[in-house]
């Protein structure tokens, strides 16, 4: 195809795709008019039935729950799937980045670095733990807890402190503990179906004080867990990342 | 719906709450003119971020505008009163996202030398 003819199928498709963008706009409600239903509806229902005063942490593990276990596992596959593409071949082996870049002299961790990181790593853990268990109460949740529980761990590593970073997040332990999160989520649901009621429904007692640390029943307990995998399937996929810059595939000669 | 058995079906709060929470939804008010221009200043910021990400033509450089596009799309979240939303955005765009963009960088660039 000439440049001319291609620029002029551009154009006509770029026109089209303009006009058809602004004919859809026109139609959408305005600015912050929100026009359904469920949206009222939740808001005025959701803290009287579940006495959770963290409404968005009841729609995602209660009203919607079985659509959050599949949330759920697409991080927990994604985390096999990056452990199982970058893990040890044969032919390759473990060679310090310093090896690697001779000409390029990589400055060691400066001791501000090291001072502030170490500095932050219990708090982030603190942050992070306080985030995963009250879902229940205020605008957190255990996916926004898991990612800061797994910055402490990176905090380490910026630290310079990869060995540490190794010994602290065994890849072993690392899956075992992702496994753990994923499969208490599906079996607190299970658990509802040997209870006889619906894959998920809240069996556990809810508490009187909406907002109360002990309310909600199983959605603190699902957000928990859901903490756990984050935490650990994000530890997994920057710990298999940071071995494959260590790692080198060897020459074959 | 969703299998509760307890607590009344429909209506708002009533009743006792937790002391924090009663603190958190005291009545409070923000002058709508003040509340839109926020939103209108963090919306421009957030559409200067995004240029400044793709104007970046350095990938290294890249990953630190980027780093700093996504506290400004977590601000935004926040003026927007979303703050799950916020918590998540800060800690995947802000730090997850740009960690593992630097590592993949450090990767690709070992292999070219």
């Amino acid at each position: 195809m000439r440049p001319a003819v291609r620029r002029w199928v551009f154009l006509i498709a770029g026109a089209g795709f303009v006009a058809f963008y602004l004919w859809g706009l026109t139609g959408l409600p305005g600015f912050g008019n929100y026009p359904g239903p469920y949206g009222d509806i939740i808001n005025s229902v959701a803290v009287a039935q579940t006495k959770a005063t963290g409404v968005v942490s009841a729609i995602n593990f209660e009203y919607r729950g079985f659509d959050t276990v599949g949330e759920e596992f697409i991080l927990f596959v994604a985390a096999t799937g990056v452990s199982t593409v970058l893990r040890h071949l044969r032919g390759e082996r473990d060679r310090s980045a310093l090896d690697e870049a001779l000409d390029r002299n990589a400055p060691p961790t400066s001791d501000a670095i090291r001072m502030v990181t170490l500095l932050f790593t219990g708090p982030t853990v603190v942050i992070g733990w306080y985030l995963a268990s009250h879902a229940q109460t205020s605008p957190s949740g255990g996916f926004q807890g898991g990612v800061v529980l797994a910055t402490a761990f990176i905090l380490i590593y910026l630290a310079g402190q990869f060995l540490v970073f190794e010994r602290v997040s065994p890849v072993d332990v690392t899956d075992a503990v992702e496994a753990v999160g994923a499969a208490g989520f599906a079996c607190i649901g299970l658990a509802a179906v040997g209870l006889g009621l619906a894959y998920l429904s809240n069996y556990l007692p809810l508490g009187q004080t909406p907002g109360a640390v002990d309310s909600s029943g199983t959605i603190a307990l699902i957000s928990f867990f859901v903490g756990v995998e984050v935490a650990a399937s994000f530890v997994l996929i920057v710990g298999e990342l940071l071995e494959q810059t260590l790692l080198v595939r060897q020459e074959s000669r | 719906m969703t299998g509760l058995t307890t607590g009344p079906a429909a209506g708002p709060v009533t009743g006792p709450v937790a002391p924090h929470i009663a603190a958190v939804t005291t009545p409070y008010s923000v002058s709508p003119a003040l509340m839109d221009t926020l939103q209108v200043v963090v919306l421009v910021l957030v559409a200067a971020g995004a240029t400044a990400v793709v104007l970046t033509r350095q990938p290294v450089r890249q990953v630190i505008v980027l780093s700093g596009y996504g506290l400004l799309l977590a601000l935004l979240f926040m003026v927007f009163q979303a703050p799950d939303v916020t918590l998540s955005e800060l800690t995947v765009g802000a730090v997850a996202l740009p960690i593992l963009l630097l590592l993949a960088l450090a990767k690709v660039r070992k292999k070219e030398e």
